[in-house]
């Protein structure tokens, strides 16, 4: 088990390292950040200055020549390790104090949509699968195939035609300041965690038919044990593995989906952060978010696989 | 009658096969050009729609604002004072507005924009028929080329094992690790928004699930008895990997490409909704749709009809999926 964790913890090292590397060297290629303050050899900016700029943002050497990626990208690591996270290019903000205030919208929603996802999509493959072949399967196996065939952007863009537009129930979108009303977090949860449902429910229906079928379920149904005890507590928590596992997959969705979900409803998070400094070329908050996604990510596959031996006993002492 | 439709995905099949004929037949069975715009036809409404009045302005003030209307004519009538009774071309709308003191912009539904125009007067159906081909061959060469590495890499990291199978392998976690998104935006934006960044892109999303899979299936065969007898009578290495190996990972290879490819359409949809996908001009459903976002409340067609048409076609595609995946392989279930 150490062994074991031990492992996943190195290679959450390494997934950093390489997603940070990644966004850094290709963020190079689009071009000098400098640009972003002024055109090369337009005006608003001296010749002086523009050296001098060079310097400041670690992109070349005190002399004036380039310092290569590799080294920029040693001298960000190492600050980031610090825990300098050093200035936004666009308005010499923090950093990290940019990316502090985005993470609360973020967060919010991915939570909401994560509680619409297990509330929804696992009852309802419980009951798809106990019920099966019945009005309440075919519900829930037709909410669950909507789900994953349509588009999320589309998703989003057709309960603000449906919701706000035509029969004006809900905000659009969330205005920065709503605050916590539930109103505006309607629209952008479902619109999200659909999804997320859906897999769920799909596969919580098919672990469970399978575990359904087994001998022991017919061994504690012989020995007269309550129907929904069965259910529950015999199959349910055996079923409960193959979904535990997805968890990871469901949660880099959301990443996906915080970026195109935020675009939609305008919602001050992350996802909008990292899309826009990506447009502006601002790399020190693009690599900033695109560390924090990455982190949620592994940390939450670190979890996952703690969670994953507490629930199931053949792996805690494999 | 109904047993039929259980026992074979007929309507998934059906469906495809309408998208994907539409798709190769673009060019004939198009109306119109998917890039030539009529300002004349600018949210036109598709056929079966009311009339509507876009926007109406002051006819003494040519220089005024338009305002924007937005309502059918019969709704729009009643709102100016209009009788709506009688009002059945445009010519006699425009008359009885102008009588009123209005310059209105009405747009009668026609045969020829069977789903309406877009914003700027492009045939919208035309778009979604070019959008259909563009989207079936970004899918088809990114699917092609991940599984060609996904299989080759499957087949190397399962057959030797060892230290080869661990670098490969760990390579496939951290790059499932990478917020895929949000690198292949920095990517676009960095190396130019062209045709071959997307399909490399979207080949860089294919291949881990044919590589995981492809190789957990050669651990098991390359045990089988068939293996070590063609060793014995002197196949080389690879020749054992492509004659004897290679044949039994298929059905697999072909289930999983099955429910991959509707994630592959979403992605590539995604991607050009957020304006780092397929190039402009080209028709693409998601950039469609992000343009008809700003529509919303003028013209909701623009951005429901390319949606429909990515919702159909990867809900044919899993459909066909999952019948392949119970038919061909049911070890598959967890996927």
């Amino acid at each position: 088990m150490a062994k074991f964790l031990l492992r996943r913890f190195a290679f959450s090292i390494f997934a950093l390292i390489g997603a940070t590397l990644v966004t850094f060297g290709l963020s190079r290629m689009a071009g000098d950040p400098r640009y972003l303050y002024a055109q090369e050899g337009g005006y608003g900016i001296t010749e002086e200055r523009w050296d001098s700029l060079g310097i400041e943002l670690g992109l070349n050497w005190k002399d004036g020549t380039p310092k290569p990626v590799v080294f920029q990208y040693s001298v960000w690591l190492g600050n980031i390790v610090r825990g300098n996270w050093a200035d936004s290019l666009l308005d010499r903000k923090p950093v990290i104090n940019k990316i502090k205030e985005r993470i609360p919208p973020t967060l919010k929603m991915g939570l909401a949509a994560y509680i619409f996802a297990t509330v929804i999509g696992i009852p309802l493959g419980v009951l798809s699968a106990v019920r099966r072949a019945t009005f309440w399967d075919y519900m829930g196996r037709g909410f669950a195939l909507l789900g994953q065939a349509m588009p999320v952007f589309w998703v989003g863009i057709m309960l603000v035609l449906v919701f706000s537009v035509q029969l004006r129930w809900l905000p659009t979108g969330t205005l920065g300041e709503s605050g916590n009303n539930p109103k505006y977090f309607v629209l952008p949860t479902i619109t999200l965690g659909w999804i997320a449902a859906a897999s769920y429910l799909r596969l919580v229906r098919s672990a469970m038919l399978e575990v359904m079928d087994s001998e022991f379920i017919k061994l504690a149904r012989a020995k007269g044990v309550p129907n929904m005890v069965v259910i529950w507590k015999h199959g349910f928590k055996n079923a409960l593995i193959a979904p535990l596992t997805f968890s990871s997959l469901i949660l880099t969705g959301f990443i996906t989906g915080a970026v195109v979900t935020e675009t939609i409803f305008s919602i001050p998070g992350l996802g909008r952060l990292a899309f826009e400094s990506i447009q502006n070329n601002d790399f020190p908050v693009m690599v900033g978010t695109v560390l924090v996604f990455t982190f949620m990510y592994v940390f939450i596959n670190f979890v996952t696989d703690l969670l994953y031996a507490v629930i199931d006993p053949r792996i805690r002492f494999a | 009658m109904w047993n039929v439709f259980r026992r074979w995905p007929i309507i998934p099949i059906v469906v495809l096969g309408t998208l994907v004929f539409t798709g190769v037949f673009a060019d004939q069975l198009a109306p119109h050009s998917p890039y030539v715009a009529d300002p004349l036809d600018r949210n036109i409404p598709p056929v079966w729609y009311p009339p509507i009045v876009l926007n109406a302005q002051d006819s003494s003030d040519a220089l005024s604002f338009p305002v924007p209307v937005n309502l059918t004519v019969v709704e729009a009538a009643i709102e100016y004072g209009i009788d709506p009774t009688g009002l059945d071309t445009r010519e006699k709308v425009q008359a009885a507005f102008l009588e009123k003191g209005w310059k209105a912009r009405v747009q009668f539904p026609t045969w020829d924009h069977i789903l309406g125009g877009d914003q700027i007067g492009r045939d919208l159906f035309s778009r979604v028929i070019h959008g259909a081909r563009v989207s079936l061959i970004v899918t088809a060469i990114s699917l092609g080329s991940g599984m060609l590495v996904g299989i080759s890499m499957g087949l190397v990291s399962g057959y030797y094992g060892g230290f080869v199978d661990e670098i490969i392998m760990r390579i496939t976690d951290i790059w499932l690790g990478l917020p895929f998104i949000l690198v292949a935006i920095v990517a676009v934006i960095a190396l130019g928004q062209t045709f071959t960044i997307l399909l490399v892109l979207l080949a860089l999303l294919a291949w881990p699930p044919f590589i995981r899979n492809v190789r957990g299936e050669v651990l098991t065969l390359k045990t089988r008895d068939y293996v070590a007898l063609a060793k014995v009578s002197g196949a080389s290495t690879f020749r054992i990997m492509v004659w004897h190996i290679l044949p039994g990972v298929f059905n697999t290879v072909i289930v999983i490409a099955t429910l991959r490819v509707g994630q592959l359409i979403l992605a590539e949809a995604i991607l050009s909704f957020l304006g780092a996908g397929i190039p402009p001009p080209t028709p693409a459903w998601g950039a469609m749709v992000a343009d008809g976002r700003t529509y919303l409340n003028d013209a909701w067609w623009i951005a429901f009809f390319p949606g429909v048409a990515i919702f159909l076609l990867v809900m044919s595609l899993n459909f066909l999926g999952d019948w392949m995946r119970d038919r061909f392989d049911p070890r598959l279930r967890q996927l």
